[in-house]
């Protein structure tokens, strides 16, 4: 899908992007500095500060003890082809396999430095050291030339959050619709909020590239309800009827409805990168017995999954009004209410909400989705990039790998 | 089909659309292929019948299938918990006294 040679962009605009070693692009070039142990935030946070409107973003793991998932998401996030130099900063005491990380980071050809703060001599030290490594490479960033990259080069992630009756009748299928056009243009789009599809798995099923693909689809979405009923929290809540919804698939029906109406292509598990064009699920809930609490316990954790699974792009549809953006990759806000939208029109991107005020169909706000995606690749800032907003989070979780069924197209071809 | 614009046909498929705001009892809607007068008040986020659904239909919203009509509905009309239900499980909702209750047909 790299390959692509043809202007396949509407109105024949290309894109550009940064060429990482792997062969990805990038439509940013970003410095990440990581924390990897809570006791090494503060640090890296001040090593941060001075540069976070110059691309320089915080990302971090909290825990002390290793586990096999966060080590994966740390790769995948440090070597996202939006990032070009990454800066580890540890205590010196913790679980986290610094090491390698380390390596893979380099491995990938990418300027990294690792700072152990009890080895540099403390706070002070650390955040000096670590000023002038950020300094020094933002410069060397800033030369990196920029190269044609193809709409079909893009991934693109979609998430929901704070969500209300008008986010699956307005802004979630406006995201399907920009969706479709994606999948038309040959690029990769990702959907997830397994535990959200609760319903429609035999919809969804319908869909599969593939009959073997169909069955991991319930699979999946069963694994999710089991999960959630151990924990005690069913999908359908008494407020839902109340605001017009009638059936557990018609409430989930409103969160599907952003994957729009491509062939699915297969099923990837966070840090998973999709191994070829059109539309994934990403499967967000954790394999085996309940541990470490929820799936996801934010809407950033979902955001940072699908990073970690190369998104260059999420596309997060709100009603009741979300702030949050993300460190690594742009967050596009489409906002399904008009209310929200009038009083909070700084945080967001798109007024999906206008279809309720027949200002705007459906079909022209997908379209208008699709077109700021492209503008953003381009480089233009999103409203949570404009306000700084660069939040992340990672928590504690267990994954097996897909199996064969989930990815049809490598096992067929 | 033309509907009026305060109903989102989701989907070409969709037999119901979705109330894009308030709509008062007596005051005529424009669904597909005329005008009709709904009995009842339709508030933002509720299913209207796009056409005429009979007992045992399913239900098409995002052209696919949301559920089954359990009662004639007549184009025009609410379609909510006293007319349809899923094909999946039972809806929850909460009575008089705040307690769950599984709606049952």
């Amino acid at each position: 899908m790299s390959q692509s040679t043809t202007d396949n962009s509407p109105g024949g605009a290309m894109l550009t992007g940064f060429l990482r070693a792997d062969g990805r692009k990038g439509i940013r070039n970003t410095i990440v500095v990581a924390y990897l142990v809570e006791c090494a935030h503060h640090v890296s946070r001040e090593v941060v500060y001075p540069f976070r409107e110059r691309s320089v973003h915080l990302i971090g793991f909290g825990g002390c003890y290793p586990n096999s998932y966060s080590l994966t998401m740390m790769k995948q996030l440090c070597t996202h082809p939006n990032v070009g130099a990454v800066l580890l900063v540890s205590l010196g005491c913790e679980g986290f396999d610094r090491g390698t990380l380390h390596a893979a980071v380099a491995a990938s050809g990418r300027p990294v430095h690792t700072l152990v703060i009890q080895q540099e001599g403390g706070t002070r030290r650390t955040i000096a050291e670590g000023q002038a490594w950020v300094e020094r490479t933002r410069a060397a960033l800033d030369a990196t030339p920029r190269v044609p990259m193809a709409v079909s080069e893009l991934i693109v992630g979609t998430v929901c959050g704070g969500s209300d009756a008008t986010s699956g009748i307005t802004a979630n299928p406006a995201i399907g619709r920009a969706f479709d056009l994606l999948v038309d243009h040959d690029a990769t789009c990702i959907f997830e909020e397994t535990g959200e599809l609760i319903g429609c798995e035999h919809i969804m099923a319908g869909r599969a590239a593939t009959p073997a693909l169909g069955d991991a689809l319930i699979a999946t979405v069963e694994k999710a309800a089991r999960y959630y009923t151990v924990l005690g929290h069913g999908s359908f809540a008494p407020g839902n009827a109340e605001g017009g919804l009638t059936t557990q698939e018609e409430k989930s029906m409103g969160a599907y409805s952003k994957s729009g109406g491509a062939t699915i292509s297969g099923i990837i598990k966070p840090g998973d990168v999709p191994d070829t064009s059109g539309l994934f699920l990403l499967d967000v809930v954790p394999d085996g017995d309940v541990r470490f609490g929820f799936p996801n316990i934010n809407d950033n954790a979902e955001i940072a999954e699908l990073i970690a699974c190369g998104s260059h792009i999420v596309l997060f549809s709100t009603g009741r009004g979300s702030v949050v953006g993300s460190a690594i990759s742009p967050v596009i806000k489409v906002c399904a209410n008009p209310e929200t939208y009038r009083r909070m029109t700084d945080d967001m991107d798109v007024d999906a909400g206008r279809i309720l005020e027949a200002r705007g169909t459906l079909d022209e706000v997908g379209q208008e989705i699709f077109t700021q995606v492209l503008d953003v690749a381009r480089g233009t800032a999103t409203a949570s990039e404009a306000l700084a907003h660069q939040e992340f989070v990672l928590t504690y979780k267990v994954f097996e790998p897909v199996g064969p069924s989930c990815h049809p197209h490598t096992q067929g071809a | 089909m033309a509907f009026d614009p305060r109903l989102i046909h989701l989907h070409p498929t969709d037999n119901v659309v979705t109330a894009a705001t308030a709509l008062l009892a007596g005051a005529p809607i424009l669904l597909g292929g005329g005008s009709v007068t709904p009995a009842e008040s339709i508030a933002l986020g509720f299913k209207v019948a796009a056409r005429d659904i009979g007992i045992g239909e399913k239900i098409i919203k995002w052209g696919v299938p949301i559920g089954s009509a359990t009662a004639p509905i007549a184009a025009g009309a609410v379609v909510h918990l006293h007319n349809m239900q899923s094909d999946y499980l039972p809806t929850f909702t909460l009575d008089g006294e705040r307690r769950y209750v599984a709606e049952h047909h």
